[in-house]
């Protein structure tokens, strides 16, 4: 469909959002808790944040929960019954406050779980979701969406994408039928509008230079001496993992008693020194160096190779969640330089 | 009939090999009859009882937990229940700091000579485990944070 | 040249270390650990009240090791930690050099005994956020807390920040790793979330030095250092012991006292 514009006021958005968890979709949203903002089931729009920077966690947990169920079984009688998930019983959710970068992360993860054999649990989780983003009037010293094909007006991946425009009041983009689909219900709440130049509300993002390069020159930096240095004061747990919107490892454990259990689907990290440990004893990433090697690698050099795109997209959460201040975007820096040097003749 | 009429607590006995073990046969043996709502665990000595069996059994539907082995200075090893009453300590503690209801984890010395007093701390637990209904604060956990 | 980076100067010159374990300033107003290796690097260092994370956790961390015998700056915290790996025999006294810094002062200290007297003059400081939350914590009733850890462990996605960040996890294999038999659910829902954390406060009991570095480690903000220093002020309180003070402590759980309350046992 081509895309709609309206104008909506942030009282009637309030009206909007309230509508929704009236008339039985779930909405989740960011809420905050402490000092930190994560994405909530929502029942009282007066609980979202309307924080400028995007939620301590990304929403990735709509797609793809940190816990998932996809089978349990139960002894009965002499034979065993298995329930398989439905996927079919995925509700209709409204995922509102996405930033722009987080909306491109749900389509690259969707992109990246249907590659191959389409992964129906995640596939049908994207199909019932509708994101209402918000774009970013604000970035910080962290964000580099800009470099890492997004943008704080990018509309990639969200139905509605709202822009405030000043006093009080967003300019809407209805991207999708969905978006045009949840709207219908509410008609009324907004004017009509016309293609409007939003950029002078957009945050101002700093470019990150060195990524334009930065995943062909990864491909013959494997040996290299870099990923020592930079991976020493890597304390090795896995918030950089667990708060990006990309990063998809999982653990399948099965998990109850002979007679009762399940079979989940759980978050992983590449960072644990677990996570490539064999029965042997054997680790072939021994140590963080090789593990934040792989890290970068397969955002940068392995993604990119398979999907076009790179495994980030610059939403900085990694770097404010790392105790060890292990900052994304000056690491990709100081990795392309040490490459460069390395590799001159 | 009502839940409570109804309501038959599972209890999880942890005991010692050598005293409580030995203690709750005697009451057998002297043909002592009491709550038959216990499954009794033999382990080697109280000093092996983690915490963790504790939380297992918690997790797969205990009401009641009573843990038992031989009195101080009679540890068939010597200090087994010594080292086992620090830990029960502190796990009490944590479990206490954590919210959940202490009523339902028993501690007991209970020598392989005291029959009597076996069928006495088992009945003692299981009228109280049945005044405090089913278990649900631990089993409820099940159910959290799973899509 | 500050105070600290005359004395890591020196320390390297002379050989006395072969790698300094300090804060250096990071990205955006935050510090984080540097390894000064050379003279010519102390101008990294930096010591101020950003530098709280506990950077003895490295001792433990293979690459690091190698670099050779370190001298590592230490927040009180951190010198209490050292007390109590020396006491797990993990480190030997010998092999690390400490330069132990408290607002503007740094002192060296080089064996034991000056470990000790430093620790005792330097009590335990809690931050006032967590003795708000402990505070208000004791006015609960179980049933209160319980929905309070409840809530706040819902927060939890086990990316094990605390455990990376804490000194005193230093088992090469944890037992939330453990899976032979496999004590505690990996998976980060509420059971297997509540396990975690009891176990590593009942593995923290009586050695949790309450340096604060998981608490500030926790991506999701969740007052996880609460737990650990709960079971450690329980061990002291109960049995006199406290951790990170001598390094000849024996271990407050593998040992016993013949009168230990058991008030509570039928």
């Amino acid at each position: 469909m081509s895309t709609h514009h309206g104008v909506l006021s942030h009282q009637n958005l309030l009206k909007l959002l309230s509508g929704i968890t009236a008339g039985g979709m779930e909405l989740y949203a960011p809420r905050k808790t402490g000092q930190k903002v994560f994405f909530d089931h929502i029942t009282d729009v007066r609980e979202i944040a309307f924080d400028p920077l995007p939620t301590t966690e990304s929403p990735k947990a709509l797609l793809f929960p940190r816990v998932e169920r996809l089978l349990s079984f139960a002894r009965d009688g002499e034979s065993m019954r298995v329930d398989d998930r439905c996927a079919d019983l995925m509700p209709r959710r409204v995922l509102f406050g996405t930033r722009p970068c987080d909306a491109v992360a749900l389509q690259r993860l969707a992109e990246f779980f249907a590659d191959g054999i389409e992964d129906m649990f995640v596939g049908k989780r994207r199909e019932q979701l509708v994101v209402i983003s918000l774009s970013c009037a604000v970035a910080d010293a962290d964000c580099f969406c800009t470099s890492a094909g997004s943008g704080p007006g990018d509309g990639t991946g969200s139905d509605i994408l709202l822009t405030a425009s000043g006093g009080e009041r967003y300019d809407m983009e209805v991207l999708t039928d969905r978006g045009r689909e949840v709207l219908a219900t509410f008609a009324g709440l907004w004017d009509e509008g016309s293609p409007a130049d939003t950029s002078g509300y957009l945050a101002v993002v700093e470019p990150l230079p060195a990524l334009a390069g930065f995943g062909a020159k990864l491909a013959g930096a494997f040996a290299s001496t870099v990923w020592k240095d930079a991976s020493l004061r890597c304390l090795g747990c896995g918030a950089c993992a667990y708060v990006c919107p990309l990063c998809s490892c999982f653990d399948i454990e099965d998990e109850g008693t002979p007679s009762k259990g399940s079979r989940l689907r759980c978050w992983d990290s590449c960072g644990f020194s677990l996570f490539t440990l064999h029965t042997s004893g054997h680790n072939p990433r021994p140590t963080q160096t090789e593990r934040w090697r792989q890290r970068v690698m397969h955002k940068f050099s392995y993604m990119p190779a398979r999907f076009g795109h790179a495994g980030c997209v610059g939403c900085g959460r990694c770097s404010r969640a790392c105790p060890a201040d292990m900052n994304l975007r000056e690491q990709i820096t100081m990795l392309d330089a040490g490459i460069a040097l390395q590799s001159a003749p | 009939m009502t839940t409570e009429l109804t309501f038959e607590p599972k209890i999880v006995a942890f005991v010692c090999n050598w005293c409580t073990y030995a203690g709750a046969d005697l009451t057998g043996t002297s043909r002592i009859a009491y709550a038959s709502n216990v499954r009794i665990m033999r382990f080697p000595c109280t000093g092996r009882i983690d915490y963790n069996l504790v939380l297992k059994a918690l997790e797969q539907g205990a009401d009641g937990i009573l843990i038992s082995g031989c009195h101080p200075n009679d540890c068939h090893y010597s200090t087994g229940n010594f080292h086992a009453r620090r830990r029960w300590v502190v796990f009490r503690h944590m479990m206490e700091y954590m919210g959940f209801d202490l009523r339902r984890v028993k501690f007991a010395w209970v020598s392989a000579a005291e029959g009597a007093k076996w069928a006495e701390v088992v009945n003692t637990t299981v009228r109280e485990i049945r005044e405090l209904g089913p278990a649900t604060e631990y089993t409820e956990l099940h159910r959290k944070g799973v899509a | 040249m500050s105070a600290l980076q005359v004395q890591a100067g020196e320390l390297l010159a002379s050989g006395k270390a072969e790698v300094v374990i300090g804060y250096g300033e990071g990205t955006r107003g935050r510090v984080r650990p540097v390894f000064v290796r050379t003279r010519a690097d102390v101008s990294l260092l930096v010591f101020d009240g950003r530098c709280t994370a506990n950077l003895t956790v490295y001792l433990a961390k293979p690459e690091v090791g190698r670099m050779g015998k370190a001298a590592i700056v230490a927040t009180p915290g951190a010198v209490r930690s050292l007390i109590q790996l020396i006491a797990e025999h993990q480190v030997d006294p010998g092999e690390v050099v400490v330069l132990a810094a408290d607002d503007d002062a740094v002192t060296l200290l080089t064996d034991p005994a000056a470990l000790e007297a430093y620790a005792a003059a330097h009590p335990v400081t809690i931050p006032p956020e967590a003795k708000a939350v402990t505070e208000s914590l004791a006015r609960m009733s179980a049933q209160e807390r319980r929905a309070f850890w409840d809530a706040e462990l819902s927060r939890c996605f086990k990316c094990y920040a605390c455990r990376s960040a804490c000194a005193l996890c230093y088992c090469t294999r944890c037992i939330t790793d453990m899976n032979q038999p496999q004590w505690v659910c990996v998976a980060p829902h509420a059971l297997g979330v509540m396990e975690w954390h009891l176990n590593r406060a009942m593995h923290m009991a009586g050695r949790c030095v309450q340096c604060g570095s998981c608490t500030s480690a926790c991506p999701a903000g969740i007052p996880i250092g609460l737990l650990a220093m709960e079971a450690s002020r329980s061990v002291e309180k109960e049995f006199g012991a406290q951790a990170g003070l001598r390094c000849d402590a024996p271990p407050a759980l593998s040992s016993f006292a013949a009168d230990d309350r058991e008030s509570f046992i039928l």
